[in-house]
């Protein structure tokens, strides 16, 4: 019976890790390898095992400032996403309201549109005929157009309307499993609303909190369309660069090499994550 | 006093960050209308011109049928592993249990860039061209994970003892499966097929690797009409796919609630 039972989740389990396997774990390893590769001027991909292509992305301040780049957007994202989104997450778990299902579908709503038309469409807002300028031009509050367009805000408005919902989820599902006689019990003991707020749920808001930040961060850091839509040249990030080399320049080792540090960046934060968690977790059977 | 006060701040900043997630959508559908040449403000009457042009436009209309039957293939391929590998990770103890499960929810922290590098780089040392089922091979690997969670944590709610109760009536267990798992399951199979139907639907970045000009989807051929610059008939197709893609999320829920009340 045990033998029997032994290979069943093994056979269940293998369209899926087959497909996996070929079609994400081996096309990885290819990168790996190929980021080691040389590039013939010919335009020809030679086998060979050396650093020219990480050397190359190291030489000047140009690709590194990239890479700072994509750090410090993603950190952007993540501290508006925060700002943006801690206040509707606690507004849900807080609410009496008989809606407020349907409040949390709607904020929601926008995850299944077209994030390409969302992005693109803060062109219309933003814009030098976009719906901002319209409004303060008619106003008579400007002149002439204020121009808001393909800079580092820009990109940051399309980043955020696609990270929000997934920060808001996380933080509100911790703040939905916090126990609902703590608050009460804080008061009864003479904290003040605040007090009780900053002792007792935004503490034990956090595990969402860091959750959310993780996931914004890493899906921040891979981005490729809201630089491209709404971001000027100066504002290209890594995804950007890998696009350009493989895509555009066919230059396909140096592609890899770039992705590869990408892969690197992101494992790197969510290793330290793990780790890290594994410290609160410490701290938190202590306490 | 000062409760109700802080109360109705956060009421009133939460309703703004619903202004803020809801104003582009709010826009292009608006300018969608909008009869001027140039798909911007001010608005100056109001007309269904460039739908029109919309529904005449061929390579539109082609895109439009690649996504769509992308879409549908990779949401039945996607499911069809997906549902098993659930069952094995809910259902099941087995050594690397852990570690495969992170595996295969791995493609949700991996770079969509770096997906689309690696399989075309796959494909380039097999010496193949893209194709549609490059396309499709891609999406399924994209849209897997977000699979997987749906259905494990539907799973997870389903109690093991309806299935032994059906084991010891006498029922085998692809009987079992067939007649009490899946039915339970239909809602986790119903949202894993929306989820990935719709991931597959707005998918641009891996599918710009990926798509050859005769498999060009609607975003990947939107991005290419952006690049020139912004037409009313993008704002047009833009609010298509807006109806398109909200209804379809919400159309499934109500099927299910009517299917689910009529069980009762």
């Amino acid at each position: 019976m045990t033998q029997e039972k032994s290979w069943k989740p093994w056979a269940l389990l293998s369209p899926a890790l087959t497909a996996v396997f070929f079609f994400l774990v081996v096309p990885t390893l290819f990168v790996i390898v190929y980021s080691f590769w040389l590039r013939a001027p010919t335009g020809q991909d030679i086998p060979a095992f050396q650093f020219s292509n990480y050397a190359k992305f190291f030489a000047d301040m140009f690709y590194p400032g990239l890479l700072i780049r994509t750090i410090r957007v993603a950190l952007e994202a993540v501290a508006l996403s925060l700002i943006m989104g801690y206040i509707p997450a606690y507004f849900f778990s807080q609410t009496k309201s008989k809606h407020k299902n349907m409040l949390i579908i709607l904020i929601l709503l926008p995850f299944w549109v077209s994030f390409i038309i969302r992005a693109m469409s803060w062109i219309n807002i933003l814009g030098d005929t976009g719906l901002i300028n319209y409004v303060l031009l008619k106003l008579h509050i400007i002149a002439n157009p204020i121009s808001m367009l393909y800079n580092e805000g820009s990109v940051l408005m399309g980043l955020v309307q696609f990270l929000l919902p997934f920060m808001i989820l996380n933080i509100y599902v911790s703040l939905e499993g916090i126990d609902k006689n703590l608050v009460p019990a804080a008061k009864s003991l003479g904290c003040t609303e605040w007090q009780a707020f900053k002792e007792v749920t935004l503490p034990l808001s956090l595990p969402g909190v860091s959750a959310g930040s993780l996931l914004v961060f890493v899906l921040a850091a891979g981005t490729y369309l809201p630089p491209m839509i709404l971001g000027g040249p100066q504002n290209a990030m890594m995804a950007n660069m890998v696009f350009k080399r493989v895509i555009g320049t066919l230059d396909w080792p140096f592609g890899s090499a770039i992705s590869v540090i990408l892969l690197v960046l992101i494992g790197l934060i969510v290793y330290a994550y793990n780790r890290y968690l594994g410290i609160s977790q410490i701290f938190k059977s202590l306490s | 006093m000062f409760k109700i006060k802080g109360w109705s701040l956060i009421r009133f900043y939460t309703i703004l960050v619903y202004i803020w997630m809801f104003a582009p959508i709010a826009v292009v559908i608006l300018l969608s209308f909008n009869p001027q040449q140039f798909g911007t403000f001010p608005m100056e009457g109001f007309s269904f011109k460039w739908y029109g042009d919309l529904f005449h436009n061929t390579t539109i209309i082609m895109a439009f049928k690649n996504s769509m039957i992308l879409g549908s293939l990779t949401a039945i391929l996607t499911t069809a592993i997906g549902i098993p590998a659930a069952m094995a990770f809910i259902r099941y103890e087995f050594p690397g249990k852990n570690t495969l499960n992170t595996l295969l929810l791995a493609p949700i922290m991996i770079p969509e860039v770096v997906l689309g590098v690696s399989l075309l780089l796959f494909l380039r040392w097999l010496q193949q061209p893209k194709s549609f089922l490059l396309l499709l091979i891609g999406h399924c690997v994209l849209t897997l994970p977000y699979v997987l969670l749906v259905v494990q944590a539907r799973l997870v709610g389903i109690k093991r003892s309806y299935e032994e109760a059906s084991l010891t009536l006498g029922a085998g267990p692809f009987q079992t499966f067939r007649e009490v798992t899946l039915p339970l399951l239909t809602p986790a199979v119903m949202a894993g097929m929306l989820f990935s139907f719709s991931i597959s639907f707005d998918d641009v970045t891996a599918t710009l690797f990926w798509a050859t000009a005769q498999s060009q989807t609607v975003p990947v051929k939107i991005f290419a009409m952006l690049r020139n610059n912004i037409s009313p008939e993008i704002n047009a197709l833009g609010a298509v796919m807006i109806v398109l893609t909200v209804s379809i999320p919400l159309l499934a829920g109500y099927l299910a609630r009517r299917f689910s009340r009529r069980l009762e």
